[in-house]
């Protein structure tokens, strides 16, 4: 049986193509289509149901060093509402998750986890979780993303709510008219300049209602949300990272803060950045027509494989093939040739840089954590 | 032109002319296929046998193969529709074919479906 959202009636009333993901019944596309979708969010903005995902909060004290031995990334010094994307990892070094941790106080952090890892992220926290620390499951919010480049605007005209002065990776807290207390975290996983957000469930669809009323935005699906990403070149948990991936073959080494030693897998995360991973997550572009997508083996010149893809599709902004996947680290080269097979057949494709599509959130700076 | 049209149960739609056989996805096949993006096509002159994946045709969702309901020799190939996807949505006289495929035995026709029972056919799925 699948879950569902507060949105679910909503998004059924738009005429949503619905499917499962992570067990949720999500809207993958709406009326017209996944790459009309995709390009609305690129020339506009859309409103996407991310109520999927966890929202968790940690309240205590010690729950900045709580983050910095769960995650590689720095805490303590991170000013309230500043947002970090980072990994939990295990013993071993390997991603149990990808995330968003933001500090709200001086002792409270809330964190955005993916659908599909809930339970063991949650589970995992509570066996790390030192005395006095206090771990709360949101599961009564739902989770809205406004993602396009009006977004500041639509955000202000249909609630009064002045986020011009936010930066990127910040969250702050507003209010609606209607007196609906939410947070709202300039971020997203699209590539575009928006907001996510957390909303209490029983307020999600007049939320949602008065966002999608409009008339610049337009209800966007889980399927466009996946080739929004592809073209940033973001991560899918279960795909192209999972447990056996280090950070540092992530291409995620920039999460690891300066000062954190001390975090669960550190050794061997450490270790990958000192002497440089076996094999890294790299971008790939093909050069001739065909779809690449995961699985599909990557081989050189020789015809040796020397990888495969974790994520690939169509990019509707670029009209070509574009993908991500683990290949060796010495031909792990931007502008490498390589090839993709797919069904019998090696398609020229070429080693590229990520993202594919130029990023308009505010600013894509990698802050130093 | 619509008695010589068939339609299998894999949502292809077979336009038969004197022995060769054009073969194209039908509406339902499209509708569930979303977005298209791309078709492989054959090789002129390859054999294929009844039931054989003959073309691949990609949405933004997956990869879809379709397959000929008669055995053969692939005698032509829709060039036109892999610089123009929209072409796919075109009936069989309006290059709406993937490729033509030279009927080995007429036999292999018995059983496709009208436009009738393929209509009842598609109504049936949810």
């Amino acid at each position: 049986m699948l879950k569902t959202t507060p949105l679910f009636e909503a998004h059924k009333a738009l005429g949503a193509k619905m499917g499962a993901f992570a067990g949720y019944d999500m809207p993958l596309y709406y009326g017209e289509g996944v790459i009309k979708e995709h390009e609305w969010v690129r020339k506009h903005t859309g409103l996407f149901d991310v109520s999927h995902m966890g929202q968790v909060t940690l309240e205590g004290a010690g729950a900045a060093q709580f983050f910095e031995r769960l995650t590689p990334s720095s805490f303590q010094a991170k000013k309230p509402g500043r947002a970090q994307y980072t990994v939990l990892t295990n013993e071993k070094g390997g991603i149990i998750d990808d995330l968003i941790v933001t500090r709200l106080s001086e002792d409270k952090f809330f964190a955005v986890i993916n659908a599909g890892c809930k339970e063991k992220d949650i589970e995992w926290m509570r066996q790390n979780l030192p005395d006095g620390l206090k771990i709360t499951y949101m599961k009564d919010h739902a989770l809205l993303a406004l993602q396009g480049g009006w977004a500041e605007r639509i955000l202000h005209e249909t609630f009064e709510i002045n986020a011009h002065e936010l930066p990127y990776m910040h969250l702050m807290e507003a209010r609606t008219p209607y007196g609906t207390k939410i947070f709202v975290s300039r971020l997203g996983y699209t590539g575009e300049d928006g907001f996510e957000l957390s909303v209490p469930a029983d307020k999600a669809v007049e939320v949602w209602e008065a966002l999608n009323n409009h008339p610049e935005v337009k209800p966007i699906g889980l399927a466009a949300r996946d080739s929004l990403r592809l073209e940033m070149g973001y991560p899918l948990y279960g795909h192209d990272i999972n447990e056996g991936t280090s950070p540092v073959e992530a291409d995620l080494s920039w999460v690891i803060g300066k000062e954190n030693k001390g975090f669960i897998g550190a050794a061997r995360v450490l270790n990958d950045r000192e002497n440089g991973p076996a094999r890294k997550r790299v971008g790939i572009r093909l050069m001739d027509k065909g779809i690449a997508r995961e699985g599909a083996e990557i081989r050189d010149s020789q015809d040796k494989k020397i990888g495969e893809l974790t994520s690939g599709g169509f990019s509707p902004v670029l009209k070509e093939s574009i993908g991500q996947g683990y290949i060796e680290s010495k031909q792990a080269n931007i502008g490498e040739k390589v090839f993709v097979n797919v069904r019998g057949r090696n398609i020229p494709a070429e080693v590229a840089a990520m993202p594919f599509v130029p990023a308009r959130t505010k600013s894509m700076k990698k802050q130093a954590a | 032109m619509s008695d010589n049209l068939k339609y299998t149960k894999e949502h292809e739609w077979v336009a038969v002319e004197g022995n060769v056989a054009a073969i194209g996805i039908t509406g339902y096949a499209q509708e569930a296929l979303g977005d298209l993006v791309y078709v492989e096509l054959p090789e002129i002159g390859k054999k294929v046998g009844k039931g054989d994946n003959f073309a691949v045709v990609e949405s933004v969702k997956t990869a879809a193969e379709v397959y000929t309901p008669v055995s053969g020799e692939v005698v032509a190939v829709n060039t036109a529709m892999a610089e123009d996807l929209e072409l796919i949505k075109k009936p069989a006289n309006q290059n709406g074919w993937i490729a033509k495929i030279k009927i080995e035995n007429p036999s292999d026709l018995e059983g496709l479906m009208d436009e009738k029972k393929y209509k009842e056919f598609t109504d049936g799925l949810s």
